[in-house]
């Protein structure tokens, strides 16, 4: 008994050891991207735009389709469960407060980050940590190029770019799609639904959207490449990284999430 | 930092020792490789010879002493610093490491890229030669996944030959191909010194390539540098432990059946 609650208790230690070296490491992968994006120029191991370019491309430019494809059902559910539910109180009209109220500011960000997270995210996370096994990243850097600029860099600074954009966009398709569907089922013209809409979210609704994006951003940008770096071992080893990796960065941005809805 | 010395030896290796997780693999090596020179670096296996390698082209960091390169240390600056004093060397990696995200061209192409500004009709001229060099002309837009292993080393040895180094460094160029392909990579070897005027530190288990190759060998044995000299030196050596590695004869360990009992159980 007293075996087990002590083996217990160092299976514990070991997990949240392995944790806090998990964070120290993704921390030091971040400031080392923030260095080399400010300073490698100066160090001769500047980000180059075109890899910058390609990364916009992947995460970003890729991301649309299913990005708007989600966001418009997504609206358009909002404003079916609204309508349904307000039927009750025979105050239908007013769905349009509950989505300009809850699209900006939850599901626009939580959608698009949670399919930016398992995009980009386990993409990054299989591309860095299949380098790492086929020693491209050990060939990089016997190169004198710096893997931080050559392959995090651009990747990171490519979601940072991406999310809060793609963010805007899932904005606008979430309204639209959900708008087409008052459309039809209540008979709310697209003018009166956009002057309801625009007359409720404020300022800071899209403030707050994009801050949460921003942080989504840094998150999946962060977990999915320190995951990467550290894959060592084989093809199986790659296999559960990438799906650490996924849950991890899905798990981190709902905790943000609730972090933001109970500070902000 | 101060500009390379170009009469400082290519490579120096003071007392190095290094090895994993606080556990010496490297012990208290030293030498040196002087311009134009190929030296192999030989050992059985498990005697520590890739680890060596890693610390001889920056990828590990020693436990002790130091490696120059062209007269600076490798170690003792920021990685900024290792990152330039890199570029000077070329590296064939056993597996080729290339990209392969990038076809051969690209690959070959992309140390100039990132370290010159030469144009793109001057780049692309480059890697033709290079590929050239290697007989692999004809198959630039061919990805590594394309290539045969004995292409993938030459493909390997091309890139890191893109930016005429004056050292590079190749591990186990010839291990796992046949007998015609492994001696075309040693006529290679033999060809960048000659034509170049490059060093090159080969490291390898394969004695046929090592004898024909070597300006002078280095055997490392459980860690330790056990000999330094030319193949006529080596073969000439009293040592049984050479004599051992050059007739490929297995060195028995004297038989304890209480510590094989205790490695058995754990106990070790």
């Amino acid at each position: 008994m007293r075996d087990h609650i002590v083996q217990s208790i160092s299976h514990i230690g070991a997990k949240l050891n392995h944790s806090i070296a998990f964070i120290g490491f993704t921390s030091k992968t971040i400031m080392a991207a923030l260095f080399i994006l400010v300073r490698g120029r100066a160090k001769a191991q500047p980000t180059r735009l075109r890899h910058l370019v390609a990364e916009i491309n992947t995460a970003g430019i890729d991301a649309l389709p299913i990005v708007i494809l989600m966001s418009a059902m997504i609206g358009v559910m909002l404003a079916i469960q609204g309508i349904h539910s307000l039927r009750i109180f025979g105050a239908e009209t007013q769905v349009t407060f509950g989505l300009a109220l809850s699209i900006p500011r939850e599901f626009a960000p939580l959608i698009t980050g949670i399919l930016v997270a398992g995009r980009s995210g386990s993409q990054l996370t299989s591309r860095v940590g299949s380098m790492r096994l086929n020693g491209e990243i050990d060939a990089l850097t016997v190169m004198g190029i710096s893997p931080m600029r050559f392959v995090v860099a651009p990747s990171f600074l490519a979601l940072i770019i991406c999310l809060p954009i793609l963010v805007a966009i899932a904005n606008i398709a979430a309204f639209g799609a959900a708008g087409l569907y008052i459309d039809a089922s209540l008979g709310i013209g697209p003018q009166a639904y956009w002057a309801d809409i625009l007359a409720v979210v404020a300022l800071e609704d899209l403030y707050h959207s994009f801050s949460k994006s921003l942080v989504f951003a840094i998150l999946i940008g962060a977990i999915s490449i320190a995951i990467g770096m550290r894959v060592s071992g084989g093809a199986d080893i790659l296999g559960k990284a990438t799906t650490s990796s996924v849950v991890s960065c899905i798990s981190a941005i709902i905790a943000a999430d609730a972090a933001f809805a109970l500070l902000l | 930092m101060s500009v390379p010395d170009r009469q400082a030896p290519p490579i120096n290796v003071k007392s190095l020792q290094g090895g994993y997780h606080g556990q010496a693999v490297i012990h208290d090596c030293s030498m040196e490789i002087q311009a134009g020179e190929i030296v192999v670096i030989m050992g059985g296996s498990g005697s520590g010879k890739s680890t060596f390698l890693r610390h001889l082209i920056g990828l590990k960091e020693p436990m002790q002493g130091d490696v120059e390169l062209f007269g600076q240390s490798l170690y003792h600056v920021d990685e900024f610093e290792r990152l330039k004093l890199l570029k000077g060397i070329g590296v064939a990696f056993q597996s080729g490491a290339l990209l392969s995200s990038m076809t051969v061209a690209q690959n070959v192409a992309l140390p100039l890229i990132e370290h010159t500004d030469l144009d793109e009709a001057t780049i692309d001229l480059i890697v033709r030669m290079k590929l050239d060099f290697v007989g692999l002309l004809g198959k630039e837009d061919l990805l590594p996944s394309e290539l045969s292993g004995g292409m993938l080393k030459r493909a390997a040895v091309a890139r890191a030959i893109a930016l005429d180094p004056r050292l590079t460094f190749m591990d186990e160029p010839s291990a796992g191909l046949d007998p015609v392909i492994a001696a075309a990579l040693d006529d290679l070897i033999i060809k960048l010194k000659e034509t170049l005027g490059m060093s090159v530190v080969v490291v390898t288990h394969e004695l046929e390539s090592a004898f024909k190759i070597a300006d002078r060998i280095v055997v490392l044995d459980r860690g330790y540098i056990i000999f330094t000299g030319t193949v006529a030196e080596l073969k000439a050596s009293p040592s049984q432990r050479i004599q051992n590695l050059i007739n490929r004869v297995a060195e028995e360990e004297e038989f304890d059946p209480e510590a094989h009992l205790k490695r058995l159980f754990g106990e070790d």
